[in-house]
């Protein structure tokens, strides 16, 4: 009877999309009294889920399974699944940060008892990384909770941080927690990593099963190291073509996002690949993967493949075993791309899915640039934006803040020198660009934060932003606009105070 | 009016009460309610909505068990009160901003004030406000939204501020997953979904009934009642109060905690 209880009624309504061979462009039909046979109308509209699966295959002839309902089946210990069975899944790694952790933390204390231990103080890591550089006391608070419970449950991976004077003082603190799980080898081929954050589905990048959840689920999985999840059916977004110098992983998620819409992907896996995807650093893979929930997606997937171990050499030491989608597999709809012929995009307040061409908004005046966050505060994300700014040779002319997202991105923005901007680090080409100096690695102000939080929206300006989100209130003010952008298109509106389209200065 | 006169046992608390504990609703007040659900558009309660809200006395009641419904699945719970009315995609920034994220839901002064600033990110365009300044309980004991309601950040102090601030229910078109599954794992309210696009169909503060176990939203004010899609097996976990109090419920893990 548990075994079914997530799997609600729900069928998300998707829109109308030119590329999607969905049938589910069925919008919903507006009745005006409750008439039973209008309800029966709307029923055989809402249920394409089941029917748009073919039947399955039967007899000795295996079905053939997506990446994702692999790694659930292999950590389910089932030998087949299909979409919409919910099953109990073991836990590889759980994640949580100083947002969600303590009241996951109260949860398991409650529920599981004073005394008890976590079922594996080597699978749970835990990242302070939100509230970090803020005079609040209960967000400090937060972290000290963190820190006793580390202590207490000898907890193996825990990046803390103790002197908020100088992040560089504290040689465990890393940052936000999705780039820091990269760069600490906790992301995996094959693996199932939950996290107490909606874009844990960033490590879907390495071909790891990663979603959010919330900190009940997460107390669960703390005492018991599996949780009852349904097995989504998988959306596959095959993109193809030489990807155009002025574009960028966001682009790409941005352009996808305003096709299927913020809840096109809801209950769905989103899985990415084609010849562009395979052509994408681990960084632009992990911002492709990094905004599927933007979508409602409940995961998505990159195939691992040689830039993953290459990536991974010297991260981890524990073995893993990547899963591919079968030939065979089957995917609820396909979505092709020519990457080629993209163009730069933003999304417009107030939702990840108002996608307009970054070209369409040149008139669109603004306050301030914001780069950072766990989308838009990778390394390569800097080296994105110094690229525009060497290339332009020119001054922002708007406050341009940079939040690393972590220690190790704060580190490559001063220490490697770029050959093709003379030699010069990205730190050194912000501060001759005018930029303010890279601040302390943390999630800051891309989700408002503390009132006190660097570079958060205090006042209703009108913002290009790496970040992920673009809701009302989203980095502070409630009245605050927010355009979604790539670090090239962000970097080329700094410097001409629009929304630019970054062609303009890289062609 | 009469048959309403004879089939309803009115309950006593205020529907503004801050005092109002959450169980008002469940067991405390099984009584006698039964609302036919034959009716289509008109309901005998309209006249209701010609007095003042305020005045109103809610029906915390639930319906009498059924030999027609199934009560191992569908918990039979009725939960009446005033509406909130939203729009589509409201984003859990907008139920609670991240600047409160600092307070943590498993401590009880804490939760307490998680419901004080519940939907308090909602833009100006919202004329009418969710909470009144310094309550801690909201008028508003159902919210009804659009499309992909609690989109956005997994954040569970979404469902626990709405829960904290005596929403009983949302009714909306659809939901994003991660919102869904936390109403349903802390047992906060009930995501339920409806049929058709309710939130242009009621306005904030219109008197609404919803029946769990007919699947039915009966909105007083205009005297129609519409169908709302059966919560299933997440019924009975909301019911137990989330996913831990269900599994001890039904002996899935030992109903002790160890000490």
């Amino acid at each position: 009877m548990a075994s079914s209880t997530i799997a609600s009624s729900s069928t998300p309504f998707i829109k109308q999309n030119e590329l999607g061979r969905s049938s589910f462009s069925s919008t919903y039909l507006p009745i005006q009294r409750c008439s039973r046979k209008a309800s029966r109308k709307v029923v055989s509209v809402m249920a394409p889920t089941q029917s748009q699966r073919p039947p399955s295959t039967t007899g000795s002839v295996k079905t053939g399974m997506t990446m994702t309902e692999k790694i659930l089946a292999r950590a389910s210990e089932r030998s087949q699944l299909v979409p919409g069975e919910n099953v109990w899944v073991n836990i590889d790694v759980l994640m949580t940060h100083d947002v969600c952790g303590p009241g996951t933390i109260g949860i398991f204390k409650k529920e599981f008892g004073e005394n008890a231990k976590v079922w594996d103080r080597e699978k749970i890591v835990i990242i302070p990384d939100h509230y970090i550089f803020t005079s609040d006391e209960r967000a400090n608070r937060n972290v000290d909770i963190l820190r006793d419970f580390c202590m207490e449950q000898n907890i193996k991976y825990f990046y803390d941080i103790k002197d908020l004077s100088d992040f560089r003082a504290n040689p465990d603190y890393k940052g936000v927690c999705h780039i820091a799980l990269a760069q600490e080898g906790h992301c995996r081929p094959g693996e199932v990593l939950l996290g107490t954050d909606s874009h844990t589905c960033n490590a879907g990048a390495f071909g790891q099963f990663a979603t959010g959840i919330g900190n009940t689920d997460a107390g669960f999985v703390m005492g018991a190291g599996k949780l009852l999840l349904k097995v989504p059916p998988t959306l596959r977004f095959v993109m193809d073509g030489e990807m155009p110098n002025y574009l960028l992983a966001k682009d790409l998620i941005l352009q996808i996002i305003g096709e299927i819409s913020v809840a096109g992907a809801t209950y769905r896996s989103m899985e990415f690949v084609g010849s562009t995807v395979e052509s994408l650093s681990m960084e632009e893979r992990m911002t492709l993967c990094n905004m599927v929930v933007e979508a409602g997606g409940k995961n998505g997937v990159v195939p691992a493949d040689s830039t993953t171990y290459k990536y991974l050499e010297g991260k981890t030491s524990v073995e893993f075993e990547p899963l591919y989608s079968d030939d065979k597999a089957r995917f609820l709809s396909e979505y092709r791309f020519d990457v080629s012929k993209l163009e730069p995009v933003v999304a417009k307040p107030h939702s990840p899915d108002n996608r307009a061409l970054a070209r369409e908004c040149k008139d669109v005046k603004i306050d301030r640039v914001y780069i950072g966050s766990c989308t838009g505060g990778k390394t390569e994300d800097f080296l994105a934006a110094a690229k525009l700014f060497h290339a332009s040779g020119r001054e922002v002319k708007v406050p341009t803040f940079l939040v690393p997202a972590t220690q190790k991105v704060w580190m490559d923005i001063y220490s490697i020198p770029v050959p093709e901007f003379g030699g010069k680090t990205c730190s050194q080409i912000f501060e001759e660009a005018g930029c303010d100096t890279p601040a302390s690695p943390n999630c800051g102000a891309c989700l408002g934060g503390p009132r006190d939080t660097y570079a958060r929206m205090n006042e209703p300006k009108v913002c290009v932003s790496t970040t992920n989100r673009n809701f009302p209130g989203r980095m502070g003010h409630k009245e605050g606009q927010i355009y979604l952008a790539s670090p090239y298109t962000a970097a080329a509106s700094a410097l001409t105070g629009f929304v630019t389209d970054p062609r303009d200065f890289l062609q | 009016m009469a048959m309403a006169a004879t089939s309803i046992t009115v309950s006593n608390p205020n529907i503004s009460s801050h005092k109002h504990p959450k169980s008002l609703s469940s067991n405390n007040f099984r009584s006698n309610l039964r609302i036919p659900t034959t009716y289509l558009t008109k309901f005998p309660f309209k006249n209701l909505s010609s007095s003042s809200p305020s005045s109103l006395t809610p029906l915390c009641a639930t319906t009498t068990p059924s030999s027609s419904t199934s009560k191992e699945t569908i918990p039979n719970k009725t939960f009446h009160g005033l509406c909130y009315v939203l729009g589509n995609n409201i984003d859990t920034d907008q139920i609670i901003p991240a600047e409160y994220l600092t307070l943590v839901p498993s401590k009880p002064d804490e939760y307490r004030k998680l419901g004080s600033f519940a939907l308090i990110g909602l833009p100006a365009t919202y004329k009418t406000r969710f909470m009144e300044p310094g309550e801690d309980k909201s008028k508003y004991s159902i919210v009804i939204g659009g499309e992909n309601f609690g989109c956005g950040s997994s954040r569970e102090h979404a469902p626990v501020a709405l829960g904290a601030a005596g929403v009983k229910a949302v009714v909306a078109e659809s939901y994003a997953r991660i919102f869904f599954r936390n109403s349903v794992a802390t047992g906060e309210v009930y995501p339920l979904e409806s049929e058709v696009r309710l939130c242009d169909e009621c306005s904030t503060g219109d008197v609404v009934t919803i029946e769990l176990a007919e699947s039915l939203l009966i909105n007083h004010t205009t005297g129609k009642e519409y169908k709302l899609k059966p919560i299933g097996d997440a019924g009975p976990v909301i019911d137990a109060g989330g996913i831990f109090a269900y599994a001890r419920k039904t002996g899935m893990i030992p109903s002790a905690v160890p000490s």
